[in-house]
């Protein structure tokens, strides 16, 4: 131990001292996700497969520098992932971390990113504090964030008459941010906030909860957890005859691997919204099947993993242009001034708050009857455009880079 | 918040009880295999994720439903583990508890990652069997049905095992033959059969769990691992190795985390550690436990 921890400050001394163009002479992509949990189908070797992909897009070098692809398991817990963050970074010369799910591991990451002025390309995590009171000059947030779901998802049951809320919440920071974003959306449209649990991550049965939900009276349940949490809080409330007594359930953050999970029968009807669904158009589509050829099965990316590769795409392109990968705030500055373009998210562009800036799309589960095949999950409702998706940095943002480029 | 009705209190105390059948079904296959054979079986999650697993397959494969599964699924699995004692299990015999701790949690490693690598954590879905679909509407609760049949299985099966191993000439030999093993084989009983039957029990308890579990939640890879530890510290808090102990701590336990659910829900997933700490501190050889 004692010996790794010198090493790691020699290596931290070297790194400082060395910046060549492009320092190291190889480009290091570290992908820091869940592996073998919860999260591990939305995000896991799905995301380590979107990064190759873009890495082979860009002929896997830039220049003459090669880019690598190295990953590693984070296990949802921020004590893991910032020690992973740290030897990757001091020890590995590791130059962006990607992905990141769980949103406590990755405003750890955050930080560490910014302390040691790499980059962060964050796609997994979702708390809208990334852009938010601790956005970074340093970090991209790319696929989606509470405060998006909060305003496609959570206005579109206010808008369809819930009024009254009762929330599951998971508690931890993911959560307690969604749980915040959607019940400013509940308020302002003049809608109450009954009451709320806050369950530990990876609970395994939820039929407690959703009792007391039932007896809140509320017309909407809103779950602000993810992942397995919803899946079992969905199926349970389905067992319990919440739906069939009249209460909605509004899956604030569902992913299309949960669907698959849950099954049509079960969530049929349920309301969700994401920024990428593989069956959206011919260029997702094409994309997707790409993507699938290479993991293997018949599996379709999540819009985790669609956000991985498209913002790894992104920052090479930015490296070729900068030709220089030492200075991540550069780096991150290089991105915002392109315009972004993949087939996944479309063009696009990132904000000066780190906000990677997309539609967003509202989507409604098939009925097993409507559904062609597995995997055919999701009818469109509605597209919600990236300013209304996404927050306005006028009026709300309390990140300091805005303040500071107002000035 | 925390004024609750009386009524839901009604509803949290059953749905504890339902969750507690789980943690006495498991916790019991863990007590005889660890009262019996004295191993610390830490792949019985695993084993209760192949039982879903299995009755998954059924479906799948071969078309075979629930109630087929419920026979056939332990049926299987109760065999893997006859081979698993008689291959692997065997040749730890007489050594230190914990070899067979580590050999057992290797295995249970080994089963999560594969199905994990072929079938991602995120689950596959298992329909209700149509016979014990709805429910009946109580009054202060909505109760379905599936879950008057999941305590109704898990009691009749607890009681069973109790008395099989308590009241019958199977359960006497058992019984000696832990205590004494030499002797017992001295009159000519076969020892070692018995150790890879009660295995196979103990392991099979484990997989109707997982089929009883399975429409419930989902069959999914993480299934046990999530579970196991809680049951860990059912069968430390009733007492390591007794079969009555494991049977009313689990039922007991189960409905103390539900009302913690309502009371304190930050705690639900704590409470039980709490408890075993509690336990362990003022009789350490658990509340059923045998004072050594």
């Amino acid at each position: 131990m004692r010996i790794a921890l010198a090493a790691a400050a020699a290596a931290l001394t070297l790194s400082q001292s060395a910046r060549a163009e492009f320092s190291d002479k190889v480009i290091k992509i570290g992908v820091l996700n869940d592996q073998s949990g919860l999260y591990a189908d939305l995000a896991g070797q799905g995301s380590v497969t979107a990064a190759k992909m873009a890495v082979e897009e860009m002929g896997g070098k830039i220049g003459d520098t090669p880019i690598e692809v190295i990953f590693a398991d984070h296990q949802n817990k921020p004590d893991i992932g910032s020690n992973i963050a740290r030897q990757w970074i001091d020890v590995d010369h590791v130059d962006v971390i990607v992905d990141v799910p769980t949103s406590s591991v990755a405003l750890a990451v955050n930080q560490i990113v910014k302390d040691k002025n790499k980059v962060f390309l964050a796609s997994g995590p979702a708390s809208s504090d990334l852009t938010g009171k601790a956005c970074s000059p340093n970090t991209v947030h790319w696929t989606y964030d509470t405060w998006a779901l909060a305003h496609t998802t959570g206005k579109a049951e206010v808008d369809a008459g819930g009024k009254t809320w009762f929330f599951l919440t998971a508690d931890y920071a993911f959560g307690h941010a969604l749980e915040r974003d959607t019940t400013e959306v509940v308020t302002k449209a003049g809608g109450k906030i009954l009451g709320g649990v806050k369950h530990p991550l990876n609970a395994t049965d939820f039929s407690s909860f959703l009792l007391q939900a039932q007896a809140s009276k509320a017309q909407v349940i809103g779950l602000a957890n993810a992942g397995g949490d919803t899946i079992n809080s969905i199926k349970a409330a389905a067992e319990f005859g919440i739906v069939k007594g009249g209460q909605k359930l509004a899956g604030l953050l569902v992913f299309a691997p949960d669907i698959h999970a849950i099954g049509l029968q079960t969530a049929q009807g349920l309301l969700l919204s994401e920024s990428f669904y593989w069956d959206r158009d011919a260029k997702t589509r094409a994309w997707s099947k790409k993507w699938a050829e290479k993991v293997g099965g018949n599996r379709k990316p999540s819009m985790v993993q669609a956000g991985v590769y498209a913002a790894v795409l992104h920052y090479l392109k930015a490296l070729k242009v900068l030709k220089s990968d030492g200075d991540g705030k550069a780096v991150v500055e290089q991105m915002k001034k392109m315009e972004t373009d993949d087939p996944a998210f479309g063009k696009g562009k990132i904000r000066v708050d780190g906000r990677k800036m997309h539609p967003m799309f509202l989507y409604e589960v098939k009925a097993p009857s409507e559904s062609k095949g597995p995997w055919d999950y999701y009818k469109p409702i509605k597209e919600v455009s990236a300013e209304e998706a996404f927050r306005p940095l006028e009026l709300e943002s309390d990140c300091p880079l805005v303040a500071t480029a107002k000035k | 918040m925390l004024a609750v009705p009386v009524q839901a209190l009604f509803g949290q105390l059953l749905i504890g009880l339902i969750n507690g059948s789980f943690y006495a079904l498991l916790s019991l296959g863990l007590a005889i295999i660890f009262g019996l054979l004295n191993v610390i079986n830490f792949c019985h999650g695993a084993l209760y994720m192949l039982g879903a697993f299995v009755a998954w397959f059924l479906l799948e494969k071969a078309g075979i439903g629930y109630w087929g599964a419920l026979i056939l699924s332990p049926l299987a699995v109760g065999l893997f583990g006859a081979l698993m004692e008689r291959l692997l299990l065997r040749r730890l015999a007489g050594l230190d508890a914990l070899y067979g701790l580590l050999l057992t949690f290797g295995i249970a490693l080994v089963l999560q990652g594969l199905f994990s690598n072929w079938f991602g954590s995120s689950g596959l879905p298992y329909e209700m069997p149509p016979q014990l679909q709805g429910g009946q509407n109580l009054g202060f609760m909505f109760l379905p049905n599936y879950r008057v049949w999941v305590i109704g299985v898990s009691l009749v099966l607890c009681l069973g095992t109790w008395a099989v191993i308590e009241r019958t000439r199977l359960g006497s030999r058992l019984r000696a033959a832990t205590e004494n093993a030499t002797l017992v084989s001295a009159f000519g009983i076969n020892v070692p059969r018995l150790v890879t039957i009660t295995y196979a029990l103990g392991v099979a308890l484990a997989a109707i769990a997982g089929v009883l579990a399975a429409p419930i939640y989902r069959v999914s890879p993480l299934m046990g691992a999530d579970l196991i530890i809680v049951v860990f510290a059912v069968v430390v808090i009733g007492g390591m190795g007794s079969i009555l102990g494991s049977i009313v701590t689990g039922f007991s336990l189960g409905v103390l985390e539900g009302l913690t659910k309502v009371f304190y829900p930050e705690a639900s997933n704590t409470v039980i550690f709490v408890v075993m700490a509690i336990v362990l501190l003022v009789r350490p050889a658990g509340l059923f436990g045998k004072q050594a």
